[in-house]
Formats: C-alpha cells, structure tokens, sequence
C-alpha cells in the first residue's frame, strides 16, 4: 500500500495540489479530499472505459489492433480536405503540443474547449487587455469577492475555501471579506453570499454598465436596469469602490448569454476603471483542469489560443469562421478527430449532427457518448492518474501533474498515440 | 559528427585578441578545437566574409507567462508576420512577439545562438521552463523575480543574510533558474496596494524595508553564492523623466561592496532609466551622467534597451510602470500580479520618430551606448521586445557604426529632441570588433560563459559567418550594407550544426537551458527549510513539492556550478 | 404551451456522475430533468415529476421530467443540466463569436405524455449513424 500526497487533481480549473491517494496493487482504493467531483474522478474513472482499440464495422464497434487504428486515423486525417481536430482540455500540454504537430502536418483547423466555454472571454482579452492575479493574491489580500455568472459551489467547489472568501491570507482573515454573487438564480453559492443580486437573464451587459456609470456619478434615469434597482447598483459602485483589493471571479454566465464576448470586455472594462479608486482584478473561471494549458500551449507554438485554421501551412484565426461550432454548422470539415472531450454530449445539434455524418475519430479515456459514436476509437490513459503531464490552472501557474497509478495493459498516453499518428502520416506523405 | 574547418574568413574574436585577421577555425564534436584531420573534415569557405562568434544576448524576453500573455494580447501582432511550414521550419507568426518556433529561427538567422530570457516569475518558472523546451536552437536560461519577493523582504529586514543566500541558492536550484533578477524592487509589492510611485529609500508597506536595502541585500547574498552572473536590475521609477538621478543612486549604492571580480550589479534597459527633464514635454537626455559615472566606477555593467520606431509590445514585472503607461495611452491593458513574489504588466506601443519624447527616447539608447568608453560593459539590447523586437538588431547596428545613419535619420525627427540630448554632437563609430564584444565577447563573459563569446580552443562551435568584408566596406557610409548583412547570415552555426543557411533553417537541434546548481552547506540549510517550508504553505496556494522543477523536465539540461565559472 | 427562456448549465450532480461515465444512471437522470420556478410551475399546471415537452425556434424539440427548483426564484427561466438532451434545443448560431448559445434562448413548454428517450434513442433519432453496443 503507497499512499501519494501533494497530489494533482485534474477535476476541474482550480488544480488543487494537495489530494492524497491511496494505491493497493493496481487500485485506488482511497482518496483524501475535500471535493466530491475530485474524488468521484479518482475512484471512478476506471468505470465505462474500453481497453482495446475499437473500428466501426457493419455498424457495430469491434476490437481491432492498434497499429490498424492508428493507420485508420492517418488515413483519415490525410484523405479530408479540411479536417477538424479537436478537444484537448483534459490533456497534457505535452499532448497538447502533439496536436499543434499533428495539425500542422496534415493542415487541419486545431481547437480546444475553449471555443464553447471562456472563447468569448479570449475575445474580450483581445480587445482590452486584463487586470488580474495569481489566486495566492486573492487569498493574500482580497476583502471584496465577486462571482458574477458563475457557481463554484457545484462548479469549483473549493475555490471558496482554498482561494477566495473562506480561506485566510498573510492579510486577509476570512471574516474581513465580503461576496457578492450576481446570476439570474440563486445558486448554491448565492445562498453562502453577504449579498445576492439577481439579474435579468440576457442584461448583464446592461448591469455592468449601469455599475460604470454609478461607479462616475452618472444619473441613471431608469428605476432599475436588468431587474436590479437603482439603489442596489449604487450600494453596488461603492462596496467596489472602496474595498482594499477586489476580485470578480466570471463565468459562463456571460460568455454564453447575449453579448457574449461583450459582456466580458464590459466586465474587465470595469474591472481596470476601477484601479482608478483601488486595486482590482479579474478572473475567468476556467472549467476543465487543462483548458488554459491548451490556450497557452497554442498560443506560444502558433500565436493564437484556439480555433486555429492550419489547412495553407501557417496558423490562421478567425473566431466565427475557424470556431469548431461554425465549422460544424456550416459543414466546413470532412472529418474530424475528437480528443479528451466529448462533444456529442455536449455540442448543439447541428453541430453534432454533421459531426457524427463524417469519418469520426476518437482518443479518449472514457467510453465517451462520443466515442460511441465513432468510427475509430483509440483509448488512452488519464492524465494526473495514469501518466504524468504538465497542465495549468486557471490563473495560469503551470504545474506538474503525477502518475500514481499504470494505466490498464496496452492503454497508452495520449502523447505517444498522437506520435503514432504523426509518425504513420508521415510514412503515407512519404517524408 | 561532421568536422569542419571554417577557411579564409576575417574573423574577429576579442577575447582572443583577434581582430579582423584571416584565421582558419577547425570544429570537431561541437567545439572548436586547434586542428582537425583536413581529409576528414568538411570545408566552409568563407573567403571575404565576416566570421565571429555566435550572438550571447542577454536580455531578451522569449519565453514564459508575460511573453505569452503579451502574444495572447495581440492577434493583430500575428497576422500579416506569418511563416510557413517548410521542410524542417515549424511554422509560426511574429512580429513583436513571435511563436517560439519562429524565434529560434529568427535569431539564428540573424547569427544569434544565445539567448536568456530575463525574467521569470518563480512559481511561474515551469511554464517558462515549458516555452524555453520549445524554442529550437538556443542555449538559454531564465532568471528568476526575486525583487519583491515575501520571504527575500523578511530575511534581509532581519539582516538574515545566512538564510536569505540558503534561501535564494534552494530556490535557484529548485527552480533552475540562472541569476538573481531584480525589478523595481519593493515598488512591485507597493503596487499590490494601489501604490504607483516608490523611491528608492521608501519603505515598503507592511514590509518596512526599502528598494535600496533590497538590493545591497541581494549583491551581497550574490557574492555569498558565487553565482555567475552579477545580480540584474531593472531600477526604479522607470520611465519617469528625471528618474536618471534614482539610476545614479541605485549605480552607487552598491559601490562599496565591489570586489575585484567585475561589475557586481547589471543594470538592464537602461535607456528606460536615463532621463531627465521634468515631466514629458521637457524630458531630454540623462544619459552623459550615467556614462560618465559607469565609466569611473568598474563595478556595474549595463545594456541600453534601444528603442526602435515601429509597433512593438511592452511588456515587464514592472506592474505600477505599465498602469501608468495604459493611464497615458489609454489603450490595452495586461496586469498580473504573481503572488508573495512579483508582478507584470503589458502595453502595446508605437514608437514613432515624430514624436518628441520617442525621438528623445531614441537617441538616449544611443547615447548611452556611445559615451560609455569600455565595449566590455555596455551591452547592445533592445529589451525584446518593450524598446522594439529582436529581428530590428541589425537596424541599431547600423546607427552605431554610422554617424552618417543616425544624423539622417535624426534630421527626420523633431528639431527639440536633437537640441535636449548629445547624439548630435557624438562623432564615435562603433567597429566590427566594438560590435562583437557588445553582442557576443562581453555578454558571454558578464553571464559567465565560459566556453561562449569567442572562437578559440575549447569554445563552443557557435559560429556566425557574415557576407560583409570587414576590409573592403567602409562602415561609416555603406550602412544599408551593414543592416543587410546582420540580418541574414551566410551560414550560422550552432555547436558543430549548421542550423542557418542564407535565411534557411538547415538544423533544428535542442538548446541548452543553463542553470545554478546552487549550494549552501548542509548544516545551513537544514536549519532553515523548516522555516521556508512553514512559510510556502501560508504564502503560496500550491504545494512546496509542486513548486519544484524536475531536472528531467528540461529538453536539454545543462547545470553549471559556481566555482566552475572563472574570470577571462 | 408557455414560454420561457433556457439556461443550461453545470450542477455539482451531473459533474460528479459524468465522472461516473455518461450511460451511467446517476448521469442520466441528472441530465434528463429541467428545474421550473415553484411558481411557474402552479401558474402552467405543471405537475412536477410529469413530462414536459420543450421546443427551439427551429422546431427542435426534447422531453424532459420536470423538477421544482430549489434555486427559486427564477421565473420565465428553466435550468437544464449540460448534456445531450439539452444540445437538442441549443442555437449553433454563434454571432462571430463561436460561442452557441448555452444560455438565454427561448422555448416553448408544456406539458406531454410522452416518454423521456433512453439515451440511445435520442443519439440515433437525431444523428445519423446508430450508435455501437
């Protein structure tokens, strides 16, 4: 029996790094952590998942070897005029580079979960740029917290205690500090807030800048906007005004509704006004546990963070036109490889409808709906269980993700089956 | 591995004494050694071409979490700079701030084989460690943010100074990292509580210590190591006009703890640093004070942070600096405070020589690079890429060999910026050996490179051959030539490799990533990891075995000790 | 037939169970309900726990049992968990931004007879190819 600590968890954006596992043999069998998705994570993965490489034959998904899998997918890949690549947030970085090669390679457009979660949130950075901070500056010295269209009560569900309102800083006691969640339903983090402001589904937008005009003694003419009164807007201003150090924490909440990425530039606009009066930061709350190491993988390999068109040899993108939902949509790509993600479960219809009518490919540990669905399924092993791997959290620190357990027999990482990949389609270009 | 013999160029090699002479180079396993077997080698014939050592900068910022912040920031940086997959070429954008890929090739291209990059936040270090792995090439390093750093502030306000070095040499270790860098010391920590204008003898808040203490603190804990490199300042009050004087006091606080080794502090982009005036519109050139106090005291070293005209991206720790310049041009805006150790900041900007305050910016680098006597300590830079990208080198070159150039291009900008700073009256030409001393002999020696900078027995075969004949071209008037030349190398060689040939990617081996395996004795630090690990927990929000950086993790390690390094 | 505007979302329940694999039945169930506003929920009738058929602009339409909300109040809005049964209803029109819309669609609502689709129904009835074993 080896019990592990300082652990990885790859659960979710905070990357907390102090689990404890508990390995018998070739078993997990205990797990010493605060967070129920953590543990469902390490006690369960090893439920619903193939342990063979699988081929779509007369409709049915049978065994097949892997090197026939592998050539399968080159094929594939190599045969599309424009193939989509994607998925990537619950991958490695070192999978993720892998990726940038591979779609280099046969001039596929490479994206990652980014482009149907934070995406529009890139866009605002674009535009205005972004005050912000480690999450150890947040616990240092924050006295006003704000979670504005997001729920880390069921989403993250540690950052109150281990980041923000519940934890205690070199600074800051929790009892120094103050929430405000703003969301459109009282989530379960809006009943743990000092206070909840409900906003109108669709007017964040409007809310935000209601609080800019507040925030500079503009006279607002309406009696409330977005739902929320005048009063409330004012009370609002000048909690954010005159804190030490405040923190908006967003989330889907604004990238998904109206406006979309102009709710975020509104949101970070505010954010660096706000440096006029007190120091002020802002921080997307990032879903999966890797989705900002795809962003900055990408990033520094190709200049861009997702959504990237390599089909003429160099990087292009052009979010709406290179974004695998528009891809999809319009029915750009002639098949599509699938990795670490599952967007049969999660994807629009018609995006998944003309997913699921071209060659489909999935590498994944889980048998995912997606998989289920495809013609060629490659498992693979998790990262931060079964193989190691860098990965970044959420405010961009980059850590090192264990292995504390061999993956079952013949499941390899990620990594060296997109070597594999990359190897085969070169031998068929004849490089 | 292949054996060469590099024939009949005009090579120059100031460590060597060597100075434009035609001296055949043998290269064997990498190195350049005496003399190779002439049936078995390859010959490169570089008959009226130029032939120094490979580029050593240090000072330019390549990799790591505000390099790529800077690249997220800015599309528009991207799209029209783009390159091509070709052969053995990745492909990739530019301009300000290129993919990795496209960096690597860029400075080889340009004869460059060194480049460190100057600054990493340590709990950020494995991401700069994650971008350094992927630029292909380069020897590199990193050097870790120390100057406003929680732990470094409580040791040195105690006067621990035992602590601080058994702290900063298991840092340097776990993180492996280079050299102590320091960044508006104090002030980065004063921004973190909305403060954005720190002294040098203002004490930090709720730190009680003060940017000036900060430093003797470091030198001293430097000296204590032994690390190679001098520690390496960005002062403070950057950007502000008459902030000279602060530069002058941060130059002279250190004055009497020189030894006889060299410059003990590294003062980096000084340009930023050098001005004096009042406020903008009467800013004018502080330059002829700093050069006149660097050239009668031995113990500083500094690089000029040249700024280019063009569009470009700033980008540094220095938080409180970049706000105010987002205040001034009111454009796009990173801020990223790291905690209990550092901040950062990015600004896009267009230096435009039509404006008077750029036009007085440029001509303070030059300046500086100018009237500062001794080649061996004063550095060529363009802080890559706040004072413009990397790819303009072969531009500044040409303006520091050129007086013809620079009047020229002077007589374009606004007549006021002439009259407030010397550039004008500067009649000094830099010479091919002045060139490779300030961007290869004496960076490789300030860095404590051994076995770079210089062309003799035991070197590293980093090798760049230029098409310019040093005999035939007059540098005073052919300074378009000059510009072309540096840009593209006839052939750059990288360890024995032929990496670049005429702008083609030939070689993509792996860099080294250099790092100090930093020691203190045992009884030391033992007594004081209990303290620093009590401390991480209630400081950091990761763990202090997750903070470490595996030696396996780098692509290609290259540890140095620091009694290893000796003085050329 | 009422009207209301759709959020999809995360809940710590079907984050947990997807861990658990996605045929899993803590999953569906999650993942198969849509939580009302009580006081929607008396004003249309609703009987909570009964089927409710909800229909996109498009004409796209699911079957989903209807919860109360314990998140109340919220009314106009109803919450269904991320999955498949609420990809049938998103918009993949994205405005430029790539994004679809997860969030702040309007739907029809009401009530039905008809059964919840398993899991493999609703896959091959919408998607072109039948899924594997």
């Amino acid at each position: 029996m080896t019990v592990i600590s300082a652990v990885l968890c790859p659960g979710c954006g905070c990357l907390c790094d102090d689990t404890e596992v508990t390995v018998e043999g070739d078993q997990i069998v205990k797990v010493q952590s605060e967070c129920a998705v953590s543990t469902s994570k390490f006690l369960n993965y090893n439920k619903h998942r193939s342990t063979t490489p699988l081929q779509r034959v007369n409709g049915e998904l049978v065994q097949s070897p892997l090197n026939d899998s592998v050539d399968k997918i080159a094929k594939m890949l190599i045969k599309a005029d424009y193939p989509l690549i994607y998925g990537w947030s619950l991958t490695s970085c070192e999978a993720q580079k892998k990726g940038i090669e591979l779609a280099e390679e046969v001039g596929a457009v490479i994206d990652n979960s980014t482009t149907v979660c934070h995406g529009p949130s890139i866009l605002g950075f674009h535009d205005v740029g972004e005050p912000t901070c480690t999450l150890g500056e947040v616990r240092g010295r924050a006295d006003l917290i704000v979670y504005w269209g997001c729920n880390p009560s069921s989403a993250h569900t540690r950052h109150i205690k281990r980041y923000t309102s519940k934890s205690t800083g070199k600074f800051r006691e929790s009892s120094e500090r103050k929430v405000i969640v703003i969301d459109v339903r009282k989530t379960p983090t809006a009943k743990g807030a000092d206070i909840f402001v409900q906003v109108e589904p669709n007017k964040d937008f409007e809310l935000i800048t209601a609080i800019k005009m507040a925030l500079q003694n503009e006279e607002i003419e309406e009696k409330s906007v977005a739902g929320v009164s005048i009063e409330q807007i004012e009370e609002i201003a000048e909690m954010l005004r005159s804190c030490e150090f405040g923190v908006l924490f967003f989330g889907v909440g604004l990238t998904m509704s109206e406006g979309k990425s102009r709710n975020i530039d509104c949101a970070i606009g505010l954010a660096q006004e706000l440096n006029q009066w007190t120091k002020f930061a802002i921080i997307p709350m990032r879903g999966h546990f890797n989705v900002t190491g795809a962003n900055k993988v990408f990033t520094w390999q190709t200049g861009y963070p997702f959504a990237i068109d390599m089909s003429r040899g160099y990087p292009k993108y052009d979010p709406g036109q290179t974004t695998t939902i528009d891809v999809l949509s319009r029915k750009y790509n002639d098949a599509t490889l699938v990795i670490a993600s599952d967007p049969v479960a999660h994807f629009p219809k018609n995006a998944v409808q003309h997913l699921t009518s071209k060659p489909l490919a999935v590498i994944d540990p889980h048998l995912s709906l997606t998989a289920y669905m495809a013609d060629v399924v490659i498992p693979s092993a998790f990262v931060g269980i079964e193989t190691s791997g860098t990965a970044y959290r959420m405010d961009g620190i980059g850590l090192i993700m264990r292995k504390v357990i061999d993956p079952p027999n013949g499941i390899l990482p990620d990594t060296e089956i997109l070597e594999m990949i990359i190897k085969r389609v070169r031998e068929l270009k004849g490089e | 591995m292949t054996e060469f013999i590099i024939r009949n160029g005009f090579v120059v090699d100031p460590i060597n004494n060597i100075n434009c002479e035609r001296v055949d180079i043998a290269i064997k396993d990498g190195k350049i050694v005496e003399s190779v077997n002439e049936s078995n080698a390859k010959t490169i014939d570089a008959t009226d071409k130029l032939v120094m050592p490979g580029g050593v900068d240090l000072h330019s910022h390549i990799a790591g979490a505000k390099v790529n912040a800077g690249r997220l920031l800015r599309p528009e940086d991207h799209y029209k700079d783009y390159e091509v997959k070709k052969g053995l070429r990745r492909s990739g954008t530019g301009h300000s701030i290129p993919s990795v890929f496209t960096t690597g090739y860029r400075y080889a291209i340009m004869g460059y084989t060194t480049v460190f990059e100057p600054a990493s936040p340590p709990i950020k270090t494995i991401h700069t460690h994650d971008e350094l792995n992927d630029i292909p090439i380069l020897d590199s390093a990193c050097f870790p943010l120390l100057g406003n750093n929680w732990f470094i502030m409580e040791y040195l306000k105690e006067d621990k100074l035992d602590e601080c070095a058994a702290y900063v040499s298991w840092l340097m270790r776990t993180l492996k990292g280079y050299a102590i860098k320091v960044v508006d010391p104090g002030a980065v920590e004063a921004w973190k509580w909305g403060g954005t204008s720190h002294g040098y003898d203002d004490p930090v808040p709720r730190f009680d210590i003060t940017p000036r203490e900060i430093v003797r603190g470091l030198i001293k804990v430097n000296k204590m190591l032994g690390l190679p490199h001098p520690v390496h300042v960005h002062a403070n009050q950057l950007g502000k006009p008459g902030n000279y004087k602060t530069t002058l006091e941060t130059l002279d606080s250190v004055r009497d703890l020189a030894g006889d080794n060299g410059p003990i502090m590294h003062l980096t982009h000084v340009q930023f640093n050098a001005y004096a005036g009042v406020d903008y519109p009467s800013i004018s050139s502080g330059a002829a004070e700093i050069a006149d106090y660097v050239n009668k005291n031995r113990h500083v070293s500094i690089d000029i942070g040249q700024v280019m005209f063009g569009d470009t991206t700033t980008m540094t720790a220095d938080g409180p600096f970049e706000y105010q310049l987002f205040q001034l041009l009111r454009g796009k805006w990173i801020n990223n405070d790291v905690e209990a150790e550092t901040g950062s900041g990015i600004v896009p900007i267009t230096y435009n020589r039509s404006n008077y305050v750029h036009a007085v910016m440029w001509a303070i680098g030059l300046d500086l690079a100018l009237m500062i006597d001794d080649p061996w300590r004063v550095f060529i830079t363009t802080d890559h890429p706040n004072g413009g990208p990397f790819t303009e080198y072969p531009r500044l070159f040409s303006w520091l060999m050129s007086k013809k150039a620079r009047d020229k291009l002077q007589k374009r900008m606004p007549r006021l910026s002439r009259i407030r700073t010397n550039l004008r009256n500067i009649d000094r030409e830099y010479t091919f050996y002045d060139l490779a001393i300030t961007t290869r002999a004496a960076t490789a020696k300030i860095l404590g490179l051994k076995d770079k900078g210089h062309l003799g027995a035991g070197a590293d075969a980093d090798i760049a051959i230029y098409n310019i004949n040093p005999k035939e071209i007059n540098t005073s008037l052919e300074y378009k030539t000059i510009r072309k030349a540096f840009s593209t190398t006839h052939i750059t060689m990288k360890e024995g490799t032929i990496v670049a040939k005429e702008g083609e990617i030939v070689g993509t081996p792996i860099g080294r990533t250099y790092w100090v395996d930093s020691h203190v004795p045992d009884d030391l630090h033992n007594s004081v990891i209990p303290e620093i690990k009590r401390k991480f927990e209630d400081y950091y929000t990761i763990k202090i075995d997750n903070y470490h950086v595996p030696e396996s993790y780098l692509e290609r390690s290259a540890p140095i000790q620091p009694s290893e390094v000796s003085a050329k | 037939m009422a009207r209301f505007i759709l959020l999809s979302g995360r809940s710590l329940v079907q984050g947990v169970a997807k861990e658990a694999g996605k045929f899993s039945d803590k999953y569906l169930k999650e993942v198969t309900t849509c939580q009302i506003d009580p006081d929607d929920i008396k004003d249309f009738n609703i009987e909570p726990g009964t089927n409710v058929r909800l229909t996109a602009e498009d004409g796209s339409s699911v079957v989903l049992k209807s919860t109360q909300s314990s998140l109340a109040p919220h009314r106009g809005s109803v919450f269904i968990p991320y999955g498949p049964y609420a990809g049938i209803l998103i918009s993949s029109k994205t405005g430029g931004t790539g994004m679809p819309s997860f969030k702040g669609i309007t739907i029809e609502l009401e009530p039905t007879t008809d059964e919840v689709l398993p899991i493999k129904n609703l896959l091959e009835v919408n998607y072109s190819r039948g899924i594997s074993k």
